[in-house]
């Protein structure tokens, strides 16, 4: 007999919820039950709220059992893994599954990610063994065909940004991962260098072999230890079996990486002082230009890329610019990973093409609130991100449209509220993390952040001149900072104020209280 | 006034991280990585020689060290507790776990219990914004943190 194939995620997000008891607790029943079980350790499959999801593979289908405690794995072996309440059915036919289009995180939850042969089995190194017989200029023509755009939020088309570093003279050029993903509600890249790191390699060695970079560099932050480690480890792999190194894939190109880890600063996310931070210098945030691009890390041309932009070349030059350019909406082409989180019923990594509406998305595919009251907002883009009413939730989830209602899609992170928020507790908030993380380097941020909290505190005090104070306040900061962390933080302090005035008048506050 | 001259085993063993880290492009960062991983925190004593081996002032490298939430200039408990302030577990009711643990603890944020078992620091997402509110014991994670499991958080922190 065959050995019973069940997976078991090593995802972050499963183990914070015991999913390592629950491995260890199915080798010992498997043990004392004499069953030979082949445990492999995947990433997530990206619904967040049944993990730890475990799965066992039947007549070669994948079968669901979920959310499985350790306290379960024993009553599972009784019902041979078949009837049993917490059984989901085949996971592929798991209806929020389903409903995605999954290019990006194709693989993620489905092999086990430190496996360069089943990566490959999977349409892995089929991009970069594509691009190696492209010459530079048609592999950013790819790029720019493919309608990407920066996944970081900024959504600067990526082919672009290439065809830059490429023009761009010098003895070294640089690819820089941006893995400082420090945004609440996003997880996007954590479940892609957990689940798939060999995309991200992929991609690396895709976009330095295109501009003519041989270094790379991944800057992943401190509170992801998890990632770290399975990075690390790929990249040994992929090093071990000539995906990097001086002849990749045997071809005349050398490209090597390594991992690089943050100190808990969330104003690294920010390009140039990532970059700062990279080169062992305070992060504090470069003046543009010139551009990283013509000088970026050591002043040479670098590439600094958003995780999901470089996880996402390889299926680009797999299955072609034009596949991907297809999927999406006006200027947004192709997929995007949305992060559904907070206090929602079905939270997790939901991969669609653009344009689904931002209430489909809150209220079909994440259930409404976990907590079953009404959805109040939701922060849509991280903590620089606008909070949403439900009068919005018919925007479409696009670059343009997000920005024509007064907000951002960032990394694609939506963060869902009840009605229990307080949303001048929620704008207080943006200001106080602003102050907490701001580099000083300039003014506005670095006061305003402080002069900010001190307004919405007069504010709640009932204080109501206060007011356009915090308004001009916000006009100084958006125009005057120096980067999105004091340029952005007035989106969720103007959208908190404007769409949820109640909540700052002291007469409807006392009401409340 | 000028720190302290390091004791010979400091010395030692930071003369190894910096050959260790020596040829890296950038080594600043890895290198206060490998210091505090060895001492717990970033000595004082260390910032001459780490500046002296890299060529840069004193005074540039105290900056670094300042700059970055991660790196301590003293000791902290014999546990590291981190919770999760940010939106997506404040939306899930993290608040009321952050109140807990520094009732239970009896210390405010970045602050270490009186028998020097556990610190309590803030940490702004952890990425598990689906299943929170999250904490991080000792660099593990875990997540959908009520009052009964903070509660065995704590005692396996020993508090």
């Amino acid at each position: 007999m065959s050995a019973l194939k069940v997976y078991v995620p090593r995802d972050a997000a499963a183990l914070a919820v015991d999913a390592e008891k629950v491995a260890e607790a199915v080798m010992a029943e498997a043990r004392i039950r004499d069953i030979e079980v082949d445990l492999v350790r995947n990433g997530s499959r990206g619904m967040l709220w049944l993990e730890p999801l475990v799965e066992v593979e039947k007549d070669g289908i994948r079968h669901a059992f979920g959310p499985v405690g350790p306290r379960d794995v024993e009553a599972l072996f009784d019902a041979d893994w078949g009837e049993h309440p917490l059984a989901l059915g085949p996971t592929e036919e798991i209806d929020w599954f389903k409903r995605q289009t999954r290019l990006t995180f194709a693989r993620v939850g489905v092999i086990d990610p430190l496996s360069l042969d089943a990566y490959e089995a999977h349409g892995g190194l089929e991009g970069l063994r594509r691009a190696l017989g492209m010459t530079g200029p048609e592999m950013i023509e790819e790029m720019k065909e493919s309608g990407l755009r920066g996944r970081g939020g900024a959504g600067f088309p990526t082919g672009i940004k290439w065809d830059t570093v490429q023009k761009a003279q010098a003895d070294q050029k640089y690819i820089v991962a941006n893995a400082d993903e420090g945004d609440s509600g996003t997880f996007a890249d954590r479940m892609l260098m957990e689940g798939d790191p060999f995309s991200l390699i992929e991609g690396m060695a895709i976009a330095g072999i295109c501009v003519g970079a041989t270094r790379g560099y991944i800057y992943l932050r401190s509170e992801y230890p998890e990632a770290i480690h399975v990075m690390r480890e790929a990249i040994r792999i992929a090093r071990a079996r000539g995906v990097l190194g001086t002849s990749v894939l045997g071809s005349r190109h050398a490209f090597d990486m390594e991992v690089r880890v943050g100190a808990g600063a969330y104003v690294c996310g920010e390009e140039t002082s990532l970059l700062n931070s990279l080169e062992g210098k305070r992060g504090v945030v470069r003046a543009k230009p010139p551009l990283p691009a013509i000088e970026g890390f050591l002043g040479k041309p670098t590439v600094v890329n958003n995780i999901i932009s470089l996880g996402t070349v390889p299926v680009i030059f797999e299955k072609g610019a034009a596949h991907y350019r297809d999927f999406g909406l006006g200027r947004s082409r192709g997929t995007i990973p949305i992060q559904i989180a907070g206090n929602v019923k079905f939270g997790g990594l939901f991969e669609t093409a653009f344009g689904m509406s931002l209430g489909a998305l809150v209220d079909e595919i994440g259930g409404g609130t976990a907590s079953g009251r009404p959805v109040k907002a939701v922060q849509v883009g991280g903590p620089l991100g606008a909070y949403f009413p439900r009068d919005l939730f018919d925007t479409p989830f696009g670059y343009e449209e997000f920005d024509g209602q007064g907000g951002l899609i960032g990394h694609a992170g939506v963060v869902v509220f009840d009605d229990s928020a307080d949303m001048l507790s929620m704008a207080r908030f943006a200001m106080e993390f602003c102050a907490v993380e701001s580099c000083g380097k300039c003014t506005p941020c670095r006061i305003g952040a402080v002069r900010g909290v001190e307004t919405v505190d007069r504010i709640a005090r009932g204080d109501a001149a206060a007011i356009p104070l915090l308004t001009d306040l916000c006009d100084t900061m958006k125009d005057g900072s120096l980067c999105a962390l004091g340029g952005f933080t007035p989106y969720p302090v103007m959208s908190a104020l404007t769409h949820f005035p109640d909540d700052f008048h002291a007469n409807t506050r006392e009401a409340a209280e | 006034m000028p720190p302290p001259p390091a004791p010979a085993e400091i010395e030692t063993r930071l003369h190894a991280i910096l050959t260790e880290h020596a040829g890296l492009e950038g080594p600043v960062l890895p290198i206060l990585h490998a210091v505090q991983a060895e001492w717990g925190h970033v000595p004082q004593e260390t910032l001459p020689l780490i500046a002296e081996a890299l060529n840069i002032s004193r005074a540039e490298l105290h900056g670094v060290v300042s700059f970055y939430h991660d790196f301590r200039d003293a000791p902290a408990g014999r546990h590291m507790l981190k919770i999760c302030r940010a939106e997506a577990c404040q939306a899930r009711g993290g608040k009321r776990i952050e109140d807990a643990a520094r009732a239970k603890l009896g210390v405010d944020w970045h602050g270490t219990t009186a028998d020097g078992g556990v610190t309590l620091e803030p940490v702004y997402c952890l990425g598990l914004c689906a299943t929170g509110p999250a904490a991080m014991l000792d660099g593990r994670v875990v997540a959908r943190l009520d009052e009964t499991r903070l509660e065995a958080l704590l005692s396996e922190a020993g508090a």
